[in-house]
């Protein structure tokens, strides 16, 4: 176990906050689908099922309530999507948030993406906390002033207001995409960004929203000979020209944007070789990569897997460097886990700041960590039952055969429906978000 | 070594490999031992599992009524009454009738706000 034990790298993970209804009866609209950090940590956001965004926003220090340092209140909420039907396709567009993305930072305001299966929008959320009174045409309610009453001139004073935070869509990126988006990611040059779907990668310019750019199109002339998707993509944070994407077949394509203008023949290419003698039904489906995440360094990427999460060196294309497993344990539960098709659950995963450990989702909302220097590793899980506050999670551990210890929990008790695909890392501190269903918990670390 | 002793021992060998051969066929993979439960279970379950079915049936997620094909399965139902055998794939059921406009469920945004906003 990684906590606890003393030394430089170990966390001691604590209860921060839950956000969420306690009810059991979930719906649908409420269960949460993406969450994302910003660049500074400061602000965090949602996507939920029903297209709803939630924007929570970091207390500073303040010595009037120290209790409350560091703790994330809601800072702004809309509706980002709708649901729609395309009459012309047969096709029910959900209002799902699939990702949202932040751009940097760049002046007052802020500016995110975010993206259902088939539109791409750009929010920007400002704060207006000063109001012009003073007008000479209109009185403080908006009533129009007769213009022969006014005698004299006055210029119009900015007085403080109640803070408002209003988000409002600069740009909607329709109509790119023939198949479901997965993935959006922001380029470093802070221009351009990418978005996939399950057969297409396209590029964008922010500023641009009746055109964009093909840049990866894996569909083939006869779709009987379709043999993998794609399922995640990724820009590289400091290259522009570079980006990944993964498939349903376990590989990963990098493209060099340079080479070529579609990018349908990569530069690099990702494959673990398989043994052969191993192969089964399930081989395939569980290799496909529910994510592709690049280090904050450049210089390595993670996939995640069915069962593991893997660290690859982008100058190694033949095996990955590092490979962890989450639950190796369902191996053996595969079968069921195909027949209530739990085995095409698309797990997150993401890095810590410095890229020393790395983080992802099993199910009974146990999240997994990775410490890539010690090799540790730890099973934490989100449950209110654990949530006092400042209270110390204790490690989970999971029974896989044999006698069962106090506190461990057997494999066939493991609660399938509690799904933990979406966990986040601030940028720079050890502070992170955690969806379960339709509950968002975040943890520090006591260290912090 | 005599040469009686040899034999001896070669046979000795030779048996352990058989015997560490039958104990490998015994002690299957996990894996492989999940692929016989699924095979028990679905018979006819194709042995290319990752490949188009299952693929066209993720591109086709939401697709939800009316096509041709639907349309000619609803006609060739009502003619045969018979439903189609529940197949390994879980693929809808579709076909049971032609919708129309007015029988889709109209969708409308949450008019609630996220409870985490609370």
């Amino acid at each position: 176990a990684m906590a606890g034990v003393g030394g430089g790298n170990d966390f001691q993970w604590c209860f921060s906050q839950v956000k969420g209804a306690i009810d059991e009866d979930v719906a649908e609209a409420d269960i949460i689908s993406t969450v994302e950090f910003n660049y500074s940590g400061e602000l965090l956001a949602t996507g939920d099922k029903g297209g709803r965004v939630v924007i929570f926003q970091r207390e500073q220090e303040s010595k009037n309530r120290p209790l409350s340092r560091g703790e994330y209140n809601v800072y702004s909420t809309f509706q980002s999507h709708e649901p729609e039907f395309d009459y012309l396709k047969s096709l029910e567009i959900e209002e799902k948030i699939n990702k949202i993305r932040w751009l940097p930072q760049q002046n007052a305001a802020h500016f995110l993406l975010s993206t259902n299966d088939k539109t791409i929008k750009l929010w920007k959320i400002s704060e207006r906390d000063k109001r012009a009174e003073g007008y000479n045409l209109k009185d403080e309610d908006g009533r129009l002033r007769d213009p022969f009453r006014i005698t004299t001139l006055r210029v119009p004073v900015l007085m403080p207001m109640d803070l408002m935070v209003e988000a409002s869509p600069r740009r909607i990126f329709a109509n790119a995409h023939t198949y479901h988006i997965n993935s959006i990611s922001v380029n470093s040059d802070h221009e351009t960004y990418l978005s996939a779907d399950d057969l297409r990668i396209n590029l964008w310019h922010l500023e641009i929203t009746d055109r964009s750019f093909n840049i990866v199109d894996i569909k083939p002339a006869n779709m009987e000979e379709l043999t993998e998707v794609i399922t995640a993509a990724e820009c590289h944070p400091h290259q522009c020209n570079v980006f990944v994407y993964s498939s349903s077949k376990g590989t990963i394509r990098l493209c060099d944007m340079r080479a070529a203008a579609l990018c349908d023949r990569h530069s690099k290419f990702f494959e673990e070789p398989e043994d052969p003698s191993s192969r089964s039904f399930f081989s395939e489906i569980i290799s496909s990569i529910s994510d592709v995440k690049f280090s904050h360094s450049g210089r390595y990427m993670m996939t995640r897997d069915y069962l593991s999460v893997k660290v690859w060196d982008l100058n190694m294309e033949n095996r990955p460097v590092e490979t962890y497993q989450v639950h190796e344990y369902l191996r053996s539960k595969l079968c069921s886990l195909y027949e209530n098709d739990c085995i095409f659950d698309k797990f997150e995963c993401c890095w810590n700041g410095s890229d020393s450990a790395i983080m992802t989702g099993s199910y009974n909302n146990f999240f997994r960590m990775f410490d890539r220097n010690t090799r540790r590793d730890i099973t934490l899980e989100a449950s209110r039952e654990n949530s006092k506050p400042r209270a110390m999670l204790k490690p989970r551990k999971v029974c896989t055969g044999g006698k069962r210890k106090k506190d461990e929990i057997s494999v066939d008790s493991l609660d399938f429906n509690k799904k933990i695909l979406h966990t986040a890392w601030h940028p720079k501190e050890n502070v992170i978000a955690v969806a379960a269903t339709n509950n968002l918990y975040i943890f520090q670390d006591k260290i912090n | 070594m005599s040469n009686e002793t040899e034999i001896a021992n070669q046979a000795m060998e030779e048996a352990t490999t058989e015997e560490q051969q039958e104990m490998q066929d015994k002690v299957v993979s996990p894996e492989k031992a999940e692929e016989a439960k699924l095979k028990a279970r679905y018979p006819h379950l194709g042995t290319k599992p990752g490949g188009s079915d299952l693929l066209r049936k993720r591109l086709q997620k939401g697709q939800k009524y009316f096509d041709s094909g639907d349309y000619n399965m609803a006609k060739a139902k009502m003619k045969n009454k018979q439903l189609p055998s529940a197949t390994a794939e879980k693929t809808e059921i579709t076909g049971d009738h032609i919708p129309t406009p007015q029988d889709l469920p109209q969708r409308k945004p949450s008019l609630v706000a996220s409870k985490l906003a609370v």
